[in-house]
C-alpha cells in the first residue's frame, strides 16, 4: 500500500480540560501525509504545533480530550486501546524530542535504551538487540559508537545526544518520524548537522516526516511543504517554496518580515504588532484579525474556511494576499 | 570506588571522636556528678575524694576526656559506675536486642512505606493520592510514646492480646522465636515502625510524582514501552534519595529510641542509655554514644555506595 498515505488527519482538535480550563488548544486540523514527504508545522510557542504532532501518538496529558480523525498506516489512532497504542509508538511512529538531555532516560545508558525498545517490539534477545543498537549508532554517524552504547546521556556532547536520540527513534523503523523542534536546544553548528542528518536519514528510509519548528530557515532546508498554525488552527499550508517565497496568509508575511535573513542585511526588522494570542479568549472572527494590518469588518463575522489559494497552496483568510498582488 | 570506601572509613574516625566530645562536653555541663548517684547522701567527704580519684574524675576535664579516649582506642571502654560491669559487657547484649526491635520495625516501615508511597505517586486519582499523604502525615505527627500507649491500652489492656512490656516471658536472656516471645515485639515494633513508614511513604510519593513529571517519561511512552518497563525506569530515577532516606531512618532506629524502648521496658540501648544517663554513669555513657554513632556513619556510608551504584552522575572517587 504505498500509495496510501502514512498519516491521514481530519479535523483534529484537541481540547484541554480540567478543573479550572478548557482550552481549544488545536482546531479543525486536517491534513494527510505520504511516505518520503516531509511536512513543517511553522509557528510560535503556543500555535498548537507540538500538540498536533503529540496528538497523532496520542502522547498527550490525561486532560487532554482528542476530536477528529487520525489515521497511521491505516489504523485509527483515536480509538485504540493502551496496549494499541504500545505497538504503534515505535515501529509506526516515532518521536524524537527537542532537549536529549531531559528527554533520555539519564539512570540508562545510551545502549539500554535503545535496546529495551527493540526489545519490546520485536521480542529479540537483548544481545541481538545490542548488535541492532550498535549498527544504530554508526547510522547516525556517532563517533566510537561501541564506546558510546555503554555512556550516559550526561557523558555525551548535546549533539551526540540528539543524535543518540535520533538513533532511538528510529530503532524500529518506523514509517513515520515525528521531530519536535530537534535543533532548537543545540548550538548553531551542532544544528545544521543535526538537520542535514535527519533530512537525509529520511531520504534514504523513505519516512513520512513532520517537523516541528518556529525557525522558518529550518523549515526551508528540510520540509516539502509547510503548514503555518495560529492559535491552534493551520492557517495556510503549500509547498515551502510558494509559501516562503510568496505567503498568502497576512500572519505569514509578518512571520516573514520578522525574520533575518540575506536579503535582509541592514534593514530594520519588522515585527507582528500586539502580542501573540490568549487561548482563552479568543476573537469571534479571524483570530489573527486583531493584529492584522488587512483587518475589515468581515474578518469578524465568524471564523474564515481554509480557502485553495494556488496549486496545492490553502490559507484561512477572506482576502488572501495572493489575490491581492494578482489583482493589483 | 576502593579508595573512596576507605577514604570515607577513615572520615568516620574525627567524626566519632567529635560525637564522644560533644557527649562529654554535655554530661558535665548537666547538674550532678556520678559520685553522689552510687554513694550515700552522708559520705564524708575523704570518700567521695577517694572514690573520685578511683575513677579520675579528680583531673580536669581535658585530661579526664583524653585518658578515656586512649583507653578506648585499646579497645578498652572502661566499667560502668553503676553495675561495675565492663562497658562492653553492658553495651552488646543491648545493641543485639535494640537491632532485632529495629530491624523487624524497619522491614514493616520499609515495606509499607514504599508500598503506600508508589500507590499515591502512581496513582492519578485524588483520593487515593489524598488519603495516603494523609495517613503518613499522621504517621510523622503522632508522638510514638503517645502511640505506644494507645496501643498498649487497646491490645494489652482492652483485648488482652499482646503482652505490654518486656521481651519475653522467659526474661530477656533467650529468644526462640515461638510465638510467646514473639508477641512481645510486636507492639514496639509497630510504635517504632511508625513515623519511618509516613517519612518513607511522603517522600517515595513526591520522588515518584516528581520523576513522572520529567520529559523523559514521554520518551518511554512515545517508544511504546509497557507500563512495567516504565515503571522500572521511574524507580531506578526515584531511588537514590529514597535510599538515603530510608539509611538515615535505619540508623536512627538502630540508635533504639529512649521513649519507646521505656514506654515498653525494651532492655536495649534507648534503655541503657536512659539509665546511663539518670546515674551520670559516664563510661557507659560515651561507650554507648559511640557504638550508635558508629552505627550512624557505617549505614550513611553504606547508602553512599549504593547511590553511586545506582545513579551513573554521582561519580565518588
Amino acid at each position: 500500500m504505498p500509495h496510501d498515505p502514512v498519516v491521514e488527519v481530519s479535523d483534529l482538535s484537541v481540547r484541554f480540560v480540567n478543573r479550572d480550563l478548557d482550552l481549544q488548544v488545536v482546531d479543525g486540523v486536517s491534513f494527510s501525509l505520504a511516505a518520503g514527504e516531509v511536512l513543517c508545522l511553522l509557528g510560535e510557542s503556543g500555535s498548537g504545533k507540538s500538540v498536533t504532532m503529540r496528538a497523532l501518538l496520542r502522547l498527550l496529558p490525561d486532560y487532554a480530550r482528542i476530536g477528529g480523525k487520525i489515521r497511521l498506516a491505516g489504523k485509527d489512532v483515536t480509538t485504540m486501546t493502551d496496549r494499541q497504542l504500545e505497538a504503534v509508538r515505535g515501529p509506526v511512529g516515532a518521536m524524537i524530542f527537542q532537549e536529549p538531555m531531559t528527554a533520555l532516560d539519564p539512570v540508562f545508558t545510551i545502549g539500554t535504551q535503545i535496546s529495551e525498545t527493540i526489545v519490546s517490539h520485536e521480542g529479540v534477545s537483548y544481545r541481538e538487540a545490542r548488535k541492532r543498537s550498535l549498527e544504530l549508532l554508526e547510522m547516525v554517524q556517532i563517533p566510537s559508537a561501541e564506546r558510546r552504547l555503554d555512556s550516559y546521556p550526561h557523558e555525551l556532547s548535546g549533539g551526540l545526544r540528539q543524535r543518540a536520540m535520533i538513533a532511538l527513534a528510529l530503532s524500529c523503523r518506523p514509517s513515520l518520524l515525528l521531530a519536535d523542534e530537534p535543533t532548537t536546544a543545540l548550538d548553531a553548528t551542532v544544528q545544521i548537522q543535526i538537520l542535514l542528518l535527519i533530512r537525509s536519514l529520511q531520504r534514504e528510509l523513505g519516512m513520512a516526516t513532520i517537523f516541528v519548528t518556529h525557525d522558518i530557515g529550518v523549515a526551508c532546508e528540510v520540509a516539502d511543504r509547510v503548514s503555518v498554525m495560529y492559535a491552534g488552527r493551520f492557517v495556510e499550508t503549500g509547498p515551502v517554496a510558494d509559501v516562503i517565497g510568496r505567503p498568502g496568509h497576512p500572519y505569514t508575511a509578518g512571520l516573514l518580515r520578522s525574520t533575518v535573513h540575506a536579503e535582509s542585511r541592514g534593514q530594520l526588522l519588522e515585527s507582528i504588532p500586539g502580542g501573540p494570542p490568549d487561548l482563552a479568549d479568543l476573537p469571534v472572527g479571524c483570530s489573527f484579525g486583531p493584529r492584522c494590518s488587512q483587518h475589515h469588518a468581515a474578518c469578524d463575522a465568524g471564523v474564515p474556511a481554509m480557502v485553495p489559494i494556488g496549486e496545492g497552496r490553502m490559507a484561512r483568510c477572506l482576502r488572501p494576499l495572493l489575490a491581492t498582488a494578482e489583482a493589483a | 570506588m576502593h579508595l573512596y570506601i576507605l577514604r570515607r572509613l577513615l572520615y568516620t574516625v574525627p567524626i566519632i571522636i567529635g560525637v564522644t566530645i560533644v557527649c562529654f562536653s554535655f554530661i558535665h555541663l548537666a547538674p550532678g556528678d556520678p559520685i553522689s548517684a552510687v554513694l550515700p547522701e552522708n559520705a564524708s567527704t575523704e570518700l567521695m575524694e577517694e572514690i573520685k580519684a578511683a575513677y579520675g574524675l579528680d583531673k580536669p576535664l581535658p585530661i579526664q576526656y583524653l585518658k578515656w579516649l586512649m583507653h578506648v582506642a585499646g579497645g578498652d571502654f572502661g566499667t560502668s559506675i553503676m553495675t561495675r560491669r565492663s562497658v562492653v559487657s553492658e553495651v552488646l547484649p543491648a545493641v543485639g536486642k535494640t537491632a532485632l526491635l529495629a530491624i523487624t520495625a524497619i522491614t514493616i516501615s520499609f515495606a509499607l512505606g514504599i508500598t503506600l508511597g508508589l500507590l499515591a505517586g502512581f496513582s492519578d486519582r485524588r483520593v487515593t493520592d489524598r488519603s495516603i499523604t494523609a495517613f503518613a502525615v499522621v504517621g510523622i505527627s503522632v508522638p510514638h510514646y503517645w502511640l505506644g500507649m494507645v496501643l498498649v491500652v487497646i491490645f494489652a489492656v482492652q483485648f488482652q492480646a499482646l503482652p505490654a512490656t518486656g521481651m519475653g516471658p522467659a526474661g530477656t536472656h533467650v529468644w526462640d522465636f515461638g510465638w510467646k516471645d514473639l508477641s512481645h515485639l510486636v507492639l514496639p515494633a509497630l510504635t517504632l515502625a511508625m513515623i519511618p513508614t509516613g517519612v518513607l511513604a511522603r517522600s517515595v510519593r513526591a520522588m515518584v510524582a516528581e520523576v513522572r513529571r520529567q520529559e523523559f517519561v514521554q520518551t518511554l511512552k512515545g517508544k511504546g514501552l509497557r507500563r512495567p518497563r516504565i515503571f522500572l525506569h521511574i524507580v531506578k530515577n526515584a531511588a537514590p534519595p529514597i535510599l538515603a532516606i530510608m539509611g538515615l531512618q535505619f540508623a536512627q532506629l538502630l540508635g533504639g529510641s529512649i521513649l519507646v524502648e521505656t514506654v515498653f521496658a525494651w532492655p536495649g540501648t534507648g534503655f541503657l542509655l536512659n539509665a546511663a544517663i539518670a546515674t551520670r554513669d559516664l563510661p557507659l555513657l560515651q561507650g554507648t554514644v559511640i557504638v550508635l554513632a558508629t552505627f550512624f556513619v557505617l549505614t550513611n556510608l553504606a547508602v553512599d555506595i549504593l547511590q553511586t551504584a545506582i545513579d551513573p552522575r554521582v561519580r565518588r572517587t
